[in-house]
């Protein structure tokens, strides 16, 4: 009754002022309201953080949504790695300020009870940061769309690559909480499907600052690959202190399982040159791919896109279509029309959402140029194989989804 | 076995930064009774100002290393006259809240103009490679930071216990009244040691430039940690810190081994263990 009062009103006014598109009258509080929640100020704020707004906004822009007539508001929030944290404050924006829809979350640990927390107030989730493959998995939910990476496509690109590439025997570095442990249990299970073993692990508490200690029990161990199930800060720590310890000059490889074109930044070339890795997008791919990185880069201190912030503006593209068709943002309305509806977007080109909540687009696996080979800040990447979209996710009925029949 | 050594050398070398971190802490402690929760923040500016002596005026490691800590102690001193001497006569609580916050403050701002994943600062060319040890490659830059750090505590230590001006402070600290009726300028000398105290983080920054990624948040990963060093190891006691500092390097350099999970709990594990039974810390006086 309430919502019907607030909708009749709203209609009247729009019809008083004369307004053509009457359509914003539909949404609930008349405003589409997405809250972007995110890592303000710790290690994860440069390859999501500000960005990952500066990503909504141009969503907000190029999608003309606002022309046909719908209000939009972006609220955003840090949730400083703590899933609790993270929680009241999406509790918050659910119950008491409006918010329709959460984007981004980098953070397993964070994103798993905003998964939760969305599916029990019927609202919407578009996953960009986080990595685990259970949002698409045990723990998925009707209210939730994974977009950008997961831990099982990393984990099959890179480890399946470097396997059948010679690297037949891993040694993990981990970080200790929900997304290294899903990355190293994805790995492991590709690199024994290609082959190769598994001799041993060691969990890293988050935010590790010196990492001298695990990079010596790889090196006893003697495998041929570390792989580094880590990100952020923690990753880039590792691949410097392993350059100190002749991990590479000594014979064995190093697998950045998730690396962020703002890691390999940081690194320099000199540091992180030859690293191969897995990713969804790279600003320079194509000319679409470029015009929004030179647009994205001044909103974001000169950094460019990231695949995180590139998910957070295409996800919210095709929310915005979803919302446009349905004309209205019921959460779980919409994301079962995004699961509908064929995505096509600049950045990811054409794909689709899998009825588990998986964005399916291809995956890159690329290798780091050396400074020689680079052209200046940023220019980074060589592209070395493209994975097909169809081959690039966890077939969807082997996540154990709940959704899937 | 072998791999035991390596790791309990690892852990000495990590203890040489909680060491020269938390003999900073205890200095400043000990002379001013300020709980300096900017110590984190400093030692990442520490590790900023080599960074931007390098990068922007070619400055190289080994003059960072003394131009750094004159840069951020002269901030100290500032910080020292302008904030922090108006606050002696009030409660502990007051010091911590205020270099907390600044500590925030410039955290803050650096991560706004630097962003969050910092930048790399070259290994200086002296230090690339390293030894074989037969049970481990030491890189020859974690030598050098064991060796540094021992001179640098055992040199502080040494100023502070065994020599004149030693005595001045530690009397100054006793009974303020007394030094200044024998004409010693009491709040200069506590100006100079707080910068003193500073210059010692922004060392530990300069060394831990090579090897750790120069970021923000560097610091703040650091301090609770080397807070509980000091807290172990008595709370102004200077030989204490030191002491403390390498062991607790050690302990937690074995963890990382037996059960990496507990590594970044087990000095406060142990914290708690020793308030138990030394409520004033190992080598700390009851007050």
């Amino acid at each position: 009754m309430q919502r019907f009062k607030q909708l009749a009103l709203a209609t009247a006014v729009a019809a008083l002022m004369g307004v053509a598109g009457g359509a914003g009258a539909q949404v609930s509080d008349n405003v589409i309201k997405i809250g972007v929640l995110t890592d303000m100020s710790s290690l994860y704020t440069d390859l999501a953080g500000a960005g990952s707004v500066a990503a909504a906004k141009l969503a907000i822009e190029d999608s003309g949504i606002e022309k046909k007539g719908y209000k939009v508001e972006i609220v955003s929030a840090d949730h400083q790695n703590k899933p609790d944290v993270g929680s009241a404050i999406a509790r918050q924006w659910y119950d008491q300020d409006h918010v329709d829809v959460i984007v981004d979350v980098p953070n397993s640990g964070v994103a798993l009870a905003i998964n939760q927390i969305t599916k029990e107030k019927g609202k919407a989730f578009l996953a960009s940061g986080p990595g685990t493959s259970d949002l698409t998995g045990t723990a998925c939910s009707p209210n939730t769309i994974h977009w950008t990476y997961d831990t099982w496509m990393l984990a099959n690109g890179t480890g399946t690559a470097i396997t059948k590439a010679g690297g037949d025997s891993w040694f993990f570095i981990a970080a200790d909480y929900a997304f290294g442990a899903a990355l190293q249990r994805d790995t492991t299970a590709a690199v024994e499907k290609a082959g190769g073993k598994v001799l041993g692990g060691v969990k890293a508490p988050l935010n590790t600052q010196d990492f001298s200690s695990f990079l010596l029990q790889a090196q006893a161990s003697k495998a041929k690959v570390i792989g580094l199930a880590n990100a952020g800060g923690d990753t880039t720590n590792s691949i410097k202190q392993a350059a100190e310890f002749g991990i590479v000059s000594g014979g064995q490889q190093l697998a950045g399982l998730l690396v962020f074109i703002t890691d390999v930044h940081a690194l320099g070339l000199k540091n992180a040159q030859g690293l191969t890795f897995t990713t969804t997008f790279y600003w320079d791919m194509n000319e679409q791919t470029r015009a929004f990185a030179k647009r994205f880069a001044p909103l974001d201190k000169g950094i460019y896109p990231t695949m995180v912030h590139a998910g957070v503006y295409a996800s919210l593209l095709h929310y915005f279509k979803a919302v446009e068709a349905l004309k209205s943002d019921d959460g779980t309305k919409v994301i079962a029309k995004m699961k509908e509806m064929p995505t096509d977007d600049p950045l990811f080109g054409k794909g689709s959402v899998r009825a588990d909540g998986r964005g399916i687009h291809p995956a890159y696996l690329v290798k780091v140029k050396t400074p020689a080979e680079s052209k200046g800040p940023w220019d980074y990447y060589k592209m070395v194989a493209t994975i097909p979209a169809d081959q690039a996710f966890r077939p969807m009925t082997a996540g154990g989804c709940s959704l899937v029949k | 076995m072998q791999a035991l050594f390596g790791q309990l050398l690892i852990g000495l070398i990590n203890g040489a930064f909680y060491a020269l971190l938390s003999l900073g802490l205890a200095v400043i402690f000990g002379l001013l009774n300020i709980i300096n929760f900017a110590h984190g923040a400093l030692y990442m500016l520490g590790a900023f100002c080599a960074w931007l002596l390098l990068e922007r005026l070619g400055v190289g490691y080994f003059w960072a290393l003394l131009v750094a800590p004159l840069i951020v102690g002269a901030l100290g001193v500032v910080i020292e006259r302008t904030m922090l001497s108006r606050l002696y006569k009030l409660d502990h609580l007051y010091g911590l809240l205020l270099t907390f916050g600044l500590a925030l403050i410039i955290q803050g701002v650096f991560n706004n103009v630097y962003g969050s994943s910092g930048q790399p600062y070259r290994m200086p060319d002296v230090f690339t490679g390293g030894y074989n040890l037969g049970f481990m490659f030491l890189p020859k830059y974690r030598a050098w930071v064991i060796v540094a750090s021992a001179l640098v505590c055992g040199g502080t230590w040494f100023v502070i216990e065994r020599t004149r001006l030693g005595s001045y402070l530690r009397a100054a600290t006793e009974n303020p009244a007394v030094v200044q009726a024998f004409g010693i300028n009491v709040p200069r000398m506590i100006t100079l040691t707080y910068g003193f105290g500073v210059a010692l983080a922004a060392f530990a920054g300069v060394m831990a430039a090579p090897i750790y990624q120069v970021a923000p948040q560097m610091g703040a990963n650091l301090i609770i940690v080397v807070f509980a060093v000091v807290v172990i190891g008595g709370m102004g006691s200077i030989g204490g810190a030191i002491i403390t500092g390498f062991v607790l390097g050690v302990v937690e350099g074995l963890t990382k081994v037996f059960y990496p999970e507990a590594s970044n709990t087990v000095i406060f594990v142990v914290m708690v263990l020793v308030l138990i039974v030394r409520p004033a810390g190992l080598f700390g006086r009851e007050r």
